[in-house]
């Protein structure tokens, strides 16, 4: 306290030590990270309470999702996580270099994910499978539509997290391309990133079996 | 740049410390946040009464006569919608918490200031969102948003708003997150947990409500946009959907959201309370574990909404008794703030005549809540005016009424000016008088069979009605009151002084109103809450 | 009825025992009220301010207080509830022998159905002293069915059957209302219970209450849909066709493929009109066609109304008729 507190730039004015800074922060990504468990929570509820209630049609419906695009997208994503966290130790390391390659390869793969999303997406529309706008499929009776509603709900969601992450990454990247910004012990803004890209990732990681492979064993 | 580790300048405090619209629009100061705050929940506020006394006056008589059906609706809705999002909910947290919060812990600020701004913005452009659907068309289902009437039904403008609950309650769950992040690990070297003022623990109770259901309610409404932009989903019973999912759903969040809108206020009253009696709160563990208690059983009891809903007769028991079980530790705050009165140094001060109105009001709140818990009697008062009664007796006569003692409690800490008593107080009984006339005949009206959100109803119902809206406008003018000697007050209240009331606390050590940093140097804290003395005396 | 009634009408065999309750919680309420007014009061009196400088002793609290307090406030919260759960159980299980009427609620009125055909708007004619229950749906949102003076209330749902009972105990007409709200006109959907001595429903049902509004017979009907539909071609009465004979099936639990029972009432012949496939009858093929979008809320109560009158297990001997 008889130090001057606001000789580190990493250091907020209101923060005592950069230990405190770092705690706090932890804190309230972790808490917003529970948010989010809750908000998908609601998602899970609701698709587990209707597969109960219709199990043949959650079935029949998830045969018109390709396990195997779903797979490779899965690895990609998983790539991703451990692209970033290398993006982490590197910042932790202070290498600029590898940070910068390794922000740049994870959005790379999210945005690789996404485009694949978007190719099954086209996909569906084109099977007649887009509930209120395209649902032309005659194969599949009318309930049908409630899967694909929480299909849409739950990947639409997860997309636009995912959207959100790489417009993140890329902006930590912008600000981190001089100097010595988020390198060494002011690595924080790149470890809560990776805390949130990895939940985006494990929420994926539910959201593949519960979709794409049920009644496939 | 540097502090000056000299005593505070007096001269040099967040109010002064720069100008302009921009100082403002872009502070990161948890003080000038909460000014910002307090300003636009005002306004929200005068809308949202403007409604109920348009419907107050509608229900004069029995026979539609003031506005159509569909402007009625609408009324409700909005009166509905902009209280519980845009007051209720925020009022005490946003204004009073995020002012004293980082004061009462000995804190600079907030963990995350900028995300208290953000927090805000979010906040402001769900209100205009709302204001906007508000002008141009309006919506019509009741702030309960039932499904299928909300999906499949109703003509007006359901997706806007259902957008802007989803911002509004992403306001709710930042400025949560930041509370328990600030209460976690920003607290002075000292500032135990259990020497925290109550107030800390109420908002930190409310904080985790508040991370853990908002996000429920925000999937929820957009499900329910979804629903109306897909035109297939899950609650549309037309195609296996379930339309009693939404309600769980929907209570999941709006029933624990009530709790966010009390504890608060219970906290306010501790605070007030201590002060005006100048001691201890009786038993401040039990008050403060039974936040805790409020907050976790809270989230169990979301079914009691639905007992005639079609819910089964199992789970009806389960949420009735849980129910009652929420009801104790409420309980025991209003027998632990009485005792605190015992052998006090009682004074009644504008904030203590709310604090008092506040602990009985609320107690004939709380009863007729287990009115509604005792399952074949709600059978009968459920969704009739004995319903509108209970909440209104715990969200005005409590909350609003909290955060009014609130407002007058800090107002010289906010300000540092003091207002004129004598007003106050007239304001303080009016309020309280009106309140009672307005909202006392509903129980009686409601256990008679009057169905709530009706523009139009049977005659033998009208004197009833008559009184409330006599009440209702009474009211009014108590409402109306603070404005006119509050303001003025900024310019010729007398100068406060850093402790008018002689409370304790470190809200009170620090000049009025706070410096921008609010501590020179962090104070190092080595006594508890409401320290007025050495303890001399223990019962049992 | 005009004037100032503070009190509801007792006019059902609930209403006395629930009100019972209603005050037995007033009377907690004055009590505790009381209690913590006149403590405040009293304290604020005797403790009041006496000098700026004043500071009181301190008092840190108790715990034998505070448990001492909870135990009774726990032990009068849990007397309440059992009180409340038992009245409760009672109204959700209708008597065996009820009355069973049938009622549509769309927006933004009340269409009731009786079993010997009558059909009412906004009206509900019942007799005093008989148990009646009400088998409830909705064609479009949620409504509730709300009867003031017999303390009764119900969710309308639409896509399923719930039900309310009661037993008038006086003559007279009562209240009937919506308060599950509905849109525009929800306070317009609004009708009135008639409660009429035996006679004088005997009377009801020959004279002005048969086809009150110009329609036939709810079973009528029903009979000629069930023609109309085809579902005769397959349901035959002699048992011989691909699906189930429904003579004198109403009310009996019948075995299901893939195991388990179901008991046939209304919510089981809804689901099998509208999703046949979801819980067939045992030793029949999954070959019934859908009629989701066929068949409105109405025609189907008028289904389950004739398929009701082809016998319960009580009357088979009916089933030799063609």
């Amino acid at each position: 306290m008889e130090a001057d507190p606001h000789h580190n730039p990493a250091l907020g004015h209101h923060f005592e030590t950069l230990e405190q800074q770092h705690d706090t922060n932890i804190l309230g990504m972790w808490l917003f990270l529970s948010t989010e468990i809750m908000l998908f929570g609601v998602l899970f509820t609701a698709y587990i309470l209707f597969r109960v209630l219709y199990p043949e049609i959650f079935i029949a419906s998830s045969h018109f999702q390709n396990a195997t695009i779903g797979a490779i997208n899965t690895a990609v994503l998983i790539g991703s996580s451990l692209s970033m966290a290398l993006a982490v130790r590197s910042a932790q390391l202070a290498n600029r270099r590898a940070l910068l390659i390794f922000l740049a390869i994870t959005a790379i793969l999210g945005s690789v994910f996404l485009g694949v999303k978007g190719y099954e997406y086209y996909e569906h529309w084109h099977e007649g499978v887009v509930p209120g706008f395209q649902w032309t499929n005659t194969e599949l009776e009318p309930r049908a539509q409630l899967f694909f509603f929480l299909y849409f709900v739950m990947t639409g969601i997860h997309a636009v997290h995912l959207i959100i992450g790489i417009g993140l990454v890329l902006s930590l990247a912008f600000r981190s391309r001089k100097g010595s910004r988020y390198l060494g012990e002011s690595f924080l803004p790149i470890e809560l990133m990776g805390l949130y890209w990895h939940f985006v990732d494990v929420v994926w990681v539910y959201l593949f079996p519960l979709l794409y492979l049920i009644g496939r064993h | 740049m540097a502090v000056p580790s000299i005593a505070l300048n007096t001269r040099r405090h967040y109010l002064n410390v720069n100008y302009g619209v921009k100082s403002w629009l872009l502070t990161t100061d948890h003080k000038r946040i909460a000014v910002l705050y307090l300003i636009s929940i005002t306004m929200m506020f005068v809308i949202g009464g403007i409604a109920a006394a348009l419907m107050r006056y509608e229900l004069l008589t029995p026979a539609p006569d003031l506005v159509e059906s569909d402007d009625y609706n609408k009324l409700f809705t909005v009166h509905g919608i902009v209280m519980i999002f845009f007051f209720l909910v925020p009022s005490i947290p946003a204004v009073l918490g995020n002012f004293l919060i980082p004061i009462m812990i000995g804190a600079r600020d907030l963990a995350f200031p900028r995300l208290n701004l953000l927090s805000w913005y979010l906040y402001a452009i769900a209100a205009a969102m709302t204001m906007w659907v508000m002008l141009s068309g309006g919506i019509d289902t009741g702030w309960t948003f039932y499904t299928p009437y909300s999906s499949a039904a109703s003509p007006t403008l359901v997706i806007p708003t259902a957008v802007g609950i989803f911002i509004a309650g992403f306001s709710s769950i930042l400025t949560g997150i930041n509370f328990i992040a600030t209460i976690h690990r920003m607290r002075a070297p000292g500032m135990t947990w259990m020497r925290m003022p109550l107030f800390l623990w109420s908002l930190y109770a409310t904080s985790i409500i508040m991370v853990l259901a908002t996000p429920v309610l925000g999937i929820t409404v957009l499900l329910l946009a979804a629903e109306r932009i897909f035109r297939v989903g899950i609650f549309d019973p037309a195609l296996g959907g379930d339309p009693i999912l939404f309600q769980h759903f929907f209570w999941f969040y709006s029933h624990p959201a009530v709790y966010i809108m009390i504890l608060p206020g219970m906290g306010v009253v501790s605070e007030i309370v201590a002060a005006f009696t100048r001691k201890r709160i009786f038993g401040y563990r039990f008050v403060a574990f039974s936040s805790i208690a409020i907050a976790v059983f809270g989230f169990l009891v979301w079914g009691h909404h639905m007992f005639v809903s079609g819910q089964s007769a199992h789970a009806a028991l389960m949420f009735s008794i849980l129910s009652y079980i929420v009801a104790i530790p409420s309980a025991i705050k209003v027998f632990n703030w009485t005792a605190t009165l015992y052998k006090g140094s009682i004074s009644l001060a504008t904030p203590m005549l709310y604090a008092l109105g506040f602990i009985g009001l609320f107690t004939i709140g709380g009863l007729t809540g287990l009115f509604l818990a005792a399952l074949a009697v709600d059978v009968h008062v459920h969704d009739t005016y004995f319903v509108v009664a209970h909440f209104h007796y715990i969200m005005v006569g409590g909350t609003s009424l909290a955060y009014l003692g609130g407002i007058h409690y800090w107002w010289p800490k906010m300000t540092g000016r003091m207002y004129n008593e004598t007003w106050a107080r007239f304001a303080a009984i009016t309020i309280f008088v009106g309140f009672n006339l307005t909202f006392f005949p509903q129980f009686i009206v409601g256990y008679l069979g009057m169905p709530r959100r009706y523009h139009y109803y049977a005659p033998e119902f009208q004197v009833l009605n008559v009184l409330s809206t006599a009440g209702a406008t009474v009211m009014l003018v108590g409402y109306a009151l603070p404005f006119l000697y509050l303001i003025p007050s900024l310019w010729n209240g007398k100068s406060a002084g850093p402790n008018p009331w002689g409370a304790a606390g470190l809200e009170w050590e620090v000049a009025s109103p706070p410096p921008p940093e609010n501590f020179a140097e962090t104070p190092i804290v080595t006594v508890g809450a409401y320290n007025y003395g050495p303890v001399e005396e223990k019962i049992g | 009825m005009d004037g100032l009634p503070l009190f509801p009408q007792q006019a059902s065999t609930a209403a006395g025992p629930i009100d019972l309750l209603y005050f037995w919680m007033i009377a907690l309420t004055i009590f505790f009220v009381v209690l913590i007014a006149g403590l405040i009061l009293v304290f604020t009196i005797r403790y009041r301010r006496r000098h700026e400088a004043e500071v009181p002793q301190q008092i840190s609290g108790s715990t034998r207080l505070e448990i001492g307090g909870m135990i009774p406030l726990l032990g009068l919260a849990l007397v309440t509830f059992f009180w409340g759960a038992w009245l409760y159980m009672d109204l959700s299980q209708p008597p065996q022998d009820s009355l069973e009427i049938y009622v549509i609620g769309k927006q933004w009125m009340w269409k009731s159905y009786h079993p010997d055909g009558q059909q009412e708007i906004n009206e509900l004619h019942v007799p005093v002293g008989r148990p009646v229950k009400l088998t409830m749906t909705s064609q479009d949102v949620i409504h509730s069915f709300f009867i003031p003076a017999m303390r009764v209330k119900q969710d309308v749902l639409p896509g399923r059957y719930t039900t309310l009972w009661f037993e008038a105990t006086q003559t007279g007409v009562f209240h009937l209302f919506c308060t599950e709200y509905c849109g525009t006109d929800h306070a317009g959907m609004v009708g009135s219970v008639t409660v009429l001595d035996e006679a004088g429903y005997q009377d009801w049902l020959a004279g002005e209450g048969t086809d009150p509004v110009g329609m036939g017979s709810t079973q009528d009907e029903g009979q000629a849909l069930f023609a109309d539909l085809g579902c005769a071609g397959c349901h035959r009465m002699d048992g011989t066709g691909p699906g189930p004979n429904l003579v004198g099936i109403f009310g009996e639990t019948v075995p299901l493929e893939g195991g388990g029972t179901a008991v046939v009432d209304e919510n089981y012949i809804r689901e099998s009109i509208l999703d046949p496939q979801a819980q067939i009858h045992e030793g029949y093929q999954p070959i019934m066609p859908t009629y989701e979008g066929q068949v409105t809320e109405e025609q189907i109560l008028q289904l389950i109304t004739y398929i009701r009158s082809l016998g319960t297990d009580a009357n088979q001997s009916d089933s030799e008729q063609p």
